[in-house]
Order: C-alpha cells, then structure tokens, then sequence
C-alpha cells in the first residue's frame, strides 16, 4: 500500500504538467474502495410540497465527492423503496452494491418537516442506522449533510464533515478595481455568504474554536489590523491595530487567546499571543528575523510558526512554558504556514518541492513528509475537523480555486467554485446542532 | 492641488540645494525616458507604472525637474536589498523630505506571488524598512513615515511569470 503511494506520487509529479486536468479524477478512481452504495431519492408523505433541496441527490453528492463511495445512478435502480420493510435485498446484491439509505420526508406544519432516513447493509439484509430527524425549509439542506455524515461515520469509522463549513478570500478584478470579500460556505461550496467586503485586501482567516467567531486581517485605510467579527450578527471590533503589521491571527484551543504576528514601527515581525478579554500581550519570539504563521497545537502547550532565522523559511516550535524556540523540519529549502491536524499528529504546510509550492504533511511521530498536492502554487493548507482531509488554495489558468485531498494523499477533488479568484480556504471546527 | 504644490516646492529646493552641494548625485540622474508616465495623481500614478519605465527609474531629465518623482522602487528575487540604481532616487525623495516637514510617506512594500501569503508580508515589509532606513539615513525623520506591507495581496501585474514577478517585488512611495 505505501509502495503503491509512493508510486502514484511519483506519477503524479512527473505527469502533472501533462495530465494535471484529469489527475484528480484518476487518482480517485484509481486507489482505494470504493464503497458501493444507493441512495434512494426520499419518499413525500402526502401534503409536503416540492421542496427546493433534494435530500438524496445532496447526500450522493456528499459521499461521491469523499471519494470512498461509488453511489449507484438513479436509472439503475431496480426499485426505489422509501421505507426499509419494501427494500428487496435481492435487488441491490445483483447490482453489487453493499449499502442502500432510504428515506420519507413528513410534513408537521407548513414549511415545517420530520426526514426519517435507514440505512441498510444488503449482506446482511440488516439496519445499520436509523434516524428521524426534524427540519424546515431552512435546514433541509444542512440536514442532508448531518444525513451523509452519519453513514459516514457508519461505514468508514470516520467522523464526516459535510456538515461543517469553510472560509475563503475571495477578489474579484474589475477593470480598475479589485474587492475583496471574506466569504464562508457550506463545505460543498454552495450556499455562499459573504461575511466582509472590501475594497482593500483581506487575508488570514481563522475561525473561532466555537466557530461563532471569525478573526481575520483587514488593509482598510492602507494599514493593517485584525479584526474579530461575531458571524450571526456581523458586528465585529479591531483586535490589533499597532503601528506596522498585524497579521496572522489564530485562536487558542480554549478561544480566549490569539495567537498573531506584529511587525512594529521597525519592521521586525515576530509572534504574540493576545488575551482578548484583557488585551495583554505576551511576545513569543525575539529573533531579527521573519516570524510569523504562528498556530496552536491542539492541547495548547505549543505553538508552531514560520521563521527564516536559519536563512530560508522553516517550521519551528516553541514550548509555552518555556522561551526555546525548536526547528521542527529539516526537509528542503522552503517549508512555511504550519497547521496542525486536530488530532495532534499531523503538520501540514507549504512546501517548496523542484520549484513547486506543494502542499505537503509531516507525521510528527514518523518524521517523514508526503507531498499531497501537484500544482506549482498551491498554499494555505487547512485540516477538516476530523483530520482526515485537508483543503488547500491552488492556482487553475490564473484563478484561485479550492481543492481538497485526504490525509493519505489517496483522494483529491476540486471544490465547485463559482466567479473570482479563491485562496485561503479555513476548514471550520465541528459545528454544534 | 495644496499636496502637489509642496511637492513642486520640494522639488525646487531639490534643485537648488542640488546645484550647490551635490552636483555628482544629480549628475548622475542623466537623460530621461520613462518618467513621462509619472502623472496626474499621485494616489494613481503609483499603480501600473512599472510596467513600461522599468529601466529608467532614477534617470530625470533637466527640463523634466517639475515633473513628480519616480515612486516605485523594484528588487531582485528573494532580496530587500536597495540596488545601487535607486541611490539618487531615494536622495531626491528625502531631500523632498527634508525640506518640506510637513511631507510624509507611506512606504508600501510588496512581493510577488510565490509562497506562502503571510511570510510574503514579512518580506514586503523588509523592503519597505529597506527603503525606510536609507530615508531615515538621509535626515528624514521617523514620524514622516509609515510602512505597510502587502505582500503578495496587491500586485501590480496578475501574470504568473518572471516578468509579472519583476512588476510585483517592489516598494511603493505614497507621499502625502
């Protein structure tokens, strides 16, 4: 298995200035099960209108676009049961397919709903699960999601994040003018909502770990600042407005704290951690050279940072309760915007690779590093809540676009993107129900 | 208009104070092409320009005087060091400074696309503090200016080659 990986790698880096359109397709259909699964198109109770979400169609989406199932097209369906008593086993095992979902959408009041949903094990002709859940027309699309993250969860051993959503820059370049907007959607790129415009640029997103919050840099009046802005109500307030650069910014594992990066009057950019209830700043590094991407392990006890004290950019780390500040990779001359899995075993980062900027992971318990991505200017890497998939910022024709590819390399996809110019893609935590 | 008449003011003493004591530095900005496309505004002119005087940045005419400054200062790839060309360049702007107190710049530094978004701040703001000490060398005082760096997030030209690289690794003078 790690042979053939390696081998894929390869391939893929050799052949990626030829191939690189349909490289992601072949990858994914190329290396790992498959799970051959049938989503059933949900049954209506009578009185529940033509609803504007289609349940099952999201849900296939979903677990196509992980690349771990093969969904079986509707035409071939044999039969389309909405319930599990009128499922004929015999049916799905002649088309192969391991697992069928079912469902029926009940009308409560007007616009108002109950989405009952079984999935199935067709060997075994048993219910693996069973959920009925309640929704409005609001929350139908969302409740498809949480629908495809529990046969997720079911049929992998993996927490699904179709449910969460991510943050993206976005500019936009008229004739004269270029915006720029902050803009959070769905984690299927749809359902697009834009959280800042501006006409200056914006960068460096972070969510909070409670994901109410949203902290990013903004260059409204031609100086930099960080701002924090509460998502629900769009107010926000400037955290950090210091004479030269603030940039940056993460959260604690515990919200209250930022970690970011101050420049100064003098230009010397370093790390701080900022009490946002207090304001009180502690500065982390005292070198004359670049620090900055500064992010927090998982458990809180670490912060890992970009600097180029050694002459190029590296990964370092430093121990919170002490001051000593530790290289952490070794390999190649360019390893930049560290972030950690939330599990605490992986490092992703930017990897200057034969003049390529890959993404690339670092095991921190193997110490080896696997490049993931095959673009020449891919960046800003960010692990999904479960630490199974990371998203990323590539370049297509000139344009920013969004990818995804899992930990093990084996699967990437393009994020669906709809006008503008994409980067700096932020995974966000779990969302609470 | 009340900013460009400082700035021609800046420039007449420029003159002056240049033909008394140092003949050699405005000797040095010899004979001219690419300054015509310094214009109107300051606030406009600042973007876009590079793209045809990339060479002539520090050459200026004699009869040329009343026109704005050169300010857009370029650098070599991965570097913040000032190349020698830009000396008389940045002499001019401070002695602009220098005369009229009243002046500040905001010096706005930039790098081209390549690596990663925040560390190219870093570098952006390397530049413009290189641009910023021989300023504060040259008399200027701390209070006249202010840095911001922009990294890779305002380039002066979207190509994703070596040329549009060259546009897009620069400092950018925004006097006010």
């Amino acid at each position: 298995m790690n042979l053939d990986k390696k081998i894929i790698l390869l391939l893929c880096l050799f052949f990626h200035d030829v191939l690189y359109a349909e490289l992601t397709i072949r990858i994914t259909q190329g290396v790992g099960k498959q799970t051959p699964i049938a989503i059933v198109p949900f049954g209506a109770d009578k009185g529940v209108p033509l609803l504007s979400v289609d349940i099952a169609e999201i849900i296939t989406n979903d677990l196509m676009r992980s690349g771990r199932f093969s969904p079986t097209p509707q035409k071939n369906m044999l039969q389309k049961p909405t319930t599990g008593a009128e499922i004929d086993f015999d049916d799905w095992s002649i088309l192969g397919v391991e697992a069928v979902v079912v469902g029926r959408i009940t009308q409560m009041r007007t616009g108002s709903y109950n989405i009952q949903f079984q999935l199935f094990d067709i060997y075994k002709g048993e219910q693996i699960v069973g959920y009925r859940m309640p929704a409005n027309d609001s929350t139908l699309r969302r409740s498809a999601h949480r629908i495809a993250d529990m046969i997720y969860r079911e049929l992998t051993g993996i927490r699904g994040v179709f449910d969460t959503k991510v943050a993206y820059v976005k500019s936009n370049v008229s004739r004269n003018e270029t915006s720029y907007s902050l803009i959070i959607a769905d984690s299927d790129g749809e359902n697009e909502q834009v959280v800042v415009n501006s006409k200056d640029p914006i960068m460096s997103p972070a969510w909070s770990p409670d994901s109410r919050q949203i902290a990013y840099v903004s260059f409204e009046g031609n100086a930099s600042s960080i701002y924090l802005q509460t998502l629900r109500t769009g107010n926000r307030r400037k955290i950090s407005d210091h004479p030269g650069i603030n940039g940056s910014p993460a959260f604690s594992p515990d919200g209250r704290k930022l970690v970011l990066t101050l420049g100064g009057p003098d230009g010397n950019l370093d790390v701080y951690i900022l009490d946002i209830a207090t304001r009180a700043l502690k500065r982390m590094t005292y070198n004359r050279a670049i620090d900055t991407e500064a992010t927090w392990s998982p458990n809180g006890k670490e912060i890992y940072f970009t600097s180029d004290r050694g002459g190029a950019p590296q990964i370092y780390k430093i121990f919170l309760n002490s001051d000593k500040a530790e290289r952490v990779t070794f390999q190649g001359n360019y390893n930049a915007r560290p972030r950690l899995s939330p599990d605490g075993t992986k490092l992703a980062m930017v990897h200057l690779y034969r003049g390529d900027y890959r993404i690339a992971i670092y095991d921190i318990n193997k110490k080896d590093l696997l490049i993931l991505s095959s673009g020449m200017q891919d960046e800003s890497p960010s692990f999904a809540p479960n630490s199974d998939t990371l998203i990323y910022a590539t370049k297509m024709r000139g344009n920013g676009v969004l990818e995804t590819v899992t930990a093990d390399g084996l699967v990437r996809q393009r994020v669906a993107s709809k006008q503008g110019d994409i980067r700096e893609p932020v995974w966000s935590p779990f969302l609470k129900l | 208009m009340e900013r460009f008449n400082l700035g021609l003011i800046g420039l007449l003493f420029l003159v002056l104070s240049g033909c008394a004591s140092s003949g050699s530095k405005l000797g040095s900005m010899g004979n001219d092409s690419g300054m015509s496309s310094s214009s109107d505004s300051e606030d406009a002119a600042t973007y876009g320009m590079g793209m045809d005087s990339n060479n002539n940045l520090e050459t200026m005419t004699d009869d040329s005087m009343s026109e704005n400054l050169e300010t857009i200062i370029y650098f070599d790839f991965d570097r913040s060091e000032l190349r020698t060309e830009y000396d008389g360049l940045i002499n001019a702007h401070a002695s602009n400074m220098n005369s009229n107190t009243l002046l500040t710049v905001r010096l706005e530094g930039h790098a081209d696309e390549r690596g990663s978004r925040e560390y190219n701040i870093g570098l952006g703001e390397r530049r413009a503090q290189a641009v910023r000490r021989m300023l504060l060398l040259n008399g200027v005082a701390p209070a006249q200016i202010t840095t911001v760096s922009f990294g890779e997030e305002r380039p002066n030209s979207y190509g994703s080659d070596e040329s549009s690289y060259t546009q897009n690794r620069r400092v950018e003078l925004v006097i006010n």
